[in-house]
């Protein structure tokens, strides 16, 4: 860290100077200021001894490698050492119909049945193995991704679907399912979690909260600011960021110039960097910190490192700016082959378990299908409902207004 | 180049390149505003002509990334921001608000800051939520903000140009279910001051005042009553704040009827202040009450009722016939 920052402290002297003498002529901004930013926008930052920001360095916690092998880990096999040939075929179940129901997803936004769609593939293990870590006293706050997790609290997938297809703003009752509202204005719900997690800590109950957000959050006010207060009331909850290398199109580097799982020692918290494609490691890393939350031992920052396979969202073009190759790169660490060589390997699923599987998939996609197609617009009066808890005279009046507009169409027959 | 027939966003990317080529202290920033060239393209092909230093992607941060715009404004730079959408400004309003706006006055006038802030704002493209929204009237209400929309990309080519050259912070709001229309844009023509409103059609019997994306819909409202044998005056008004008052009052004097149209709610809006000030001024020529049309005391709907919910023909007309029936 002192290393990095005298590097770049250095040359910022002398060629701010030169930079603001020059800067009104135009031949002076192609000074040494430009050169100096573009050489610290490269890669990663020579900090002696630390992982780069863009690579997962071999701090990486990893329970699976990516060819399907158990490995040992002596801190964290503990929290899966209860796991039954049972339990790991659950999470593939869970980690293939959650692919599925987003493939579906993705093609309803095609055929114009969905405005938008913020797709999870590549991100399965991160939140089957997290959402399957939690309690169900448990509390989340997650981002507008979390369509695993919501899957794992038991919300229903097509609940999630009202919002991306312009019918409603949110879609379920969060207290239902101890499921907050997909947030999309990026880091908000972090502060929210961590109010929650203090409020837990009043009521002297032992849950846990559990945020959920990406690496492009992490540099978001609101996420310091949780950060912050999570640590000085010590409150029981969870980050768990999945890194999965972009922010539309910004790579993790335009965020943070250290491992994103290292802020957290800077605030007085444990971080850890678990490979987010290897669901066994996130459940037992996201075990371990709702536990020490539990115990009172305040907050975690999880980084799940993980890849975004497909687009941002539907309204999103890669091809802008990530090239082929890295996609290929990680299909390789496909987080559900992974699983799925585990289980054939050690002989914990057999060929009527993934036919099975299959069948229970296509039923899921055609439900959803059908589901959305019939899906109605909400009612037009739907506008004014639910603005005040209290009631509102200026709702009131505006809703009469609206009635009485558009009763005046019916007046007309058909109306202008 | 001289007339050119080219999109709305097009334009405002053509405005930014020309600021970019005549100043070295113009900078484009924001988030995905590089490579991809911002969400909706309007910074494309910026960053790949003028380096990465003057086109700058920044961290995920929108009071980052205002701030940093204060901090090198007051170091001579001319940083022209972009918000991704909307209802992402607001974890940047604390910076707006209390730092950008205040700081010329609070510094007797001896520091300026020349930060444009562009912001896609409006409904109409079918989005989720804090995608459509029309917050100009929390920035119109800040005094030390200058506040502009333009309405089509002549408009967006040339007020942005001014709007950059400003010494004042400007709020650009972007009508952006209006990026791809596209219309003629001259670039060597004189452009007049930012905050003139134009008559974009001459009437007699009512005047429809409108700004930004709700011009379009007051144009055709206007050619639907012609049809009625009504003559409907449209005036873009471009500016929210200042509000060009004179011009408003002179359509106003010679029409005798003021309809105020914007997307935004009703309540406390620009067209509430318009009508105050119509009503003050124009007190004995009005032949009706200053009528507003526009959105309702709720948050913006999902996309499947925002066309209950804008200002479209029908309800711009229901308005005109309700002020002609006085
Ligand atoms: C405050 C705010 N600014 C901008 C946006 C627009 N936006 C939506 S998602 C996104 C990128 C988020 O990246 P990251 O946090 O890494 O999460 P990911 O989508 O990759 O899971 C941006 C810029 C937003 N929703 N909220």
């Amino acid at each position: 860290m002192t290393v990095e920052s005298t590097a770049a402290r250095k040359p910022r002297r002398s060629a701010g100077t030169t930079a603001a003498k020059s800067g009104a002529s135009t031949t002076g901004t192609k000074s040494a200021a430009s050169k100096r930013t573009s050489a610290a926008g490269k890669k990663s930052p020579g900090v002696p001894g630390a992982p780069g920001a863009s690579g997962p360095g071999p701090e990486l916690v990893q329970l699976l490698t990516p060819e399907g092998e158990r490995v040992k880990d002596a801190t964290y096999d503990p929290y899966v050492a209860d796991i039954t040939p049972e339990d790991l075929r659950g999470l593939y179940r869970d980690m293939v119909l959650t692919r599925r129901f987003d493939a579906e997803a993705t093609s309803l936004q095609r055929q114009g049945e969905l405005g938008l769609w913020a797709s999870l593939l590549g991100q399965e293990a991160a939140q089957i193995g997290s959402g399957r870590a939690t309690r169900e006293d448990d509390y989340v706050f997650p981002t507008y991704r979390e369509h695993g997790v919501a899957w794992c609290r038991g919300v229903d997938p097509t609940n999630l679907l009202g919002m991306f297809r312009g019918v409603n703003n949110g879609g379920w009752d969060p207290n239902s399912n101890n499921f907050h509202l997909y947030t999309i204005v990026i880091g908000s719900q972090t502060l929210h979690a961590t109010g929650y997690a203090m409020g837990v800590a009043k009521d002297g109950a032992d849950s846990a909260v559990i945020a959920y957000f990406g690496d492009g959050a992490s540099s978001q006010g609101d996420v310091a600011e949780s950060f912050t207060f999570s640590a000085v009331y010590n409150a029981p909850v969870v980050f768990f960021c999945q890194n999965n290398q972009w922010a539309i199109s910004e790579p993790t580097e335009k965020q943070t110039r250290v491992p994103l799982y290292q802020r957290a020692q800077g605030y007085g918290f444990p971080g850890v960097r678990v490979d987010g494609n290897d669901v066994l490691a996130c459940l037992a890393v996201t075990k371990w910190a709702l536990e020490r939350a539990r115990r009172g031992e305040g907050p975690t920052l999880v980084e799940a490192y993980t890849y975004r396979m497909g687009a941002h969202t539907t309204s999103d073009d890669p091809t802008k700016y990530r090239a082929d190759e890295e996609r290929e790169s990680w299909e390789a660490k496909d987080p559900i082959l992974r699983l799925r060589a585990y289980l054939e390997a050690s002989n914990h699923a057999d060929e009527g378990f993934f036919a099975e599987l299959e069948a229970e998939s296509e039923a899921l996609g055609k439900r959803v299908r059908e589901v959305v197609r019939a899906m109605p617009d909400p009612d037009r009066f739907a506008i004014f409902e639910n603005v005040y808890a209290d009631g509102h005279a200026l709702v009131d009046e505006e809703r009469a207004q609206f009635a009485a507009y558009q009763a005046s169409f019916a007046d007309e027959g058909e109306g202008k | 180049m001289a007339a050119e027939k080219m999109a709305l966003a097009k334009a405002i990317n053509e405005s930014l390149r020309t600021a970019l080529d005549a100043d070295p202290k113009v900078l484009i920033m924001g988030e995905d505003v590089g490579k991809l060239g911002g969400v909706f393209r309007v910074t494309d092909g910026l960053q790949k002509d003028f380096g990465e230093d003057r086109v700058i992607d920044t961290p995920l941060a929108e009071s980052g990334i205002v701030g940093t715009a204060i901090g090198l404004a007051l170091r001579g730079y001319r940083p022209v921001v972009e918000i991704q959408f909307d209802g992402f400004v607001f974890p940047a309003y604390d910076q707006i608000v209390t730092q950008l706006a205040k700081m010329h006055a609070r510094a007797l006038g001896k520091i300026k800051l020349p930060v444009v802030i562009r912001i896609p704002y409006g409904g109409g493209i079918g989005a989720v939520e804090h995608h459509s929204e029309s917050p100009e009237a929390l920035f119109a209400h800040v005094a030390g903000l200058k506040v502009v929309s333009p309405s089509n990309a002549s408009d967006a080519y040339w007020m942005m140009q001014q709007a950059i050259q400003s010494d004042d912070p400007v709020i650009f709001f972007e009508p952006k279910r209006r990026y791809w229309d596209k219309g003629e844009v001259t670039t060597d023509a004189i452009p007049g001051p930012l905050h003139k409103a134009v008559v974009a059609r001459e009437g007699s019997d009512l005047t429809l005042a409108a700004y930004g994306p709700m011009v379009k819909v007051c144009l055709e409202a206007a050619a639907a009553a012609q049809e009625e044998g009504k003559s409907i005056e449209v005036l873009d008004l471009r500016s929210m704040s200042p509000i060009d008052f004179d011009s408003v009052q002179a359509s106003v004097e010679k029409t005798r009827r003021l309809v105020v149209v914007h997307e935004a709610p009703v309540f406390l809006g620009t067209g509430a202040e318009i009508a105050a000030r119509i009503t003050e001024r124009c007190f004995y020529h009005l032949e009706a009450p200053v009528l507003r049309v526009g959105g309702y005391h709720a948050p913006y709907p999902p996309a499947r009722l925002e066309e209950e919910y804008l200002p479209g023909l029908d309800r711009v007309l229901d308005a005109v016939d309700r002020s002609l029936a006085y």
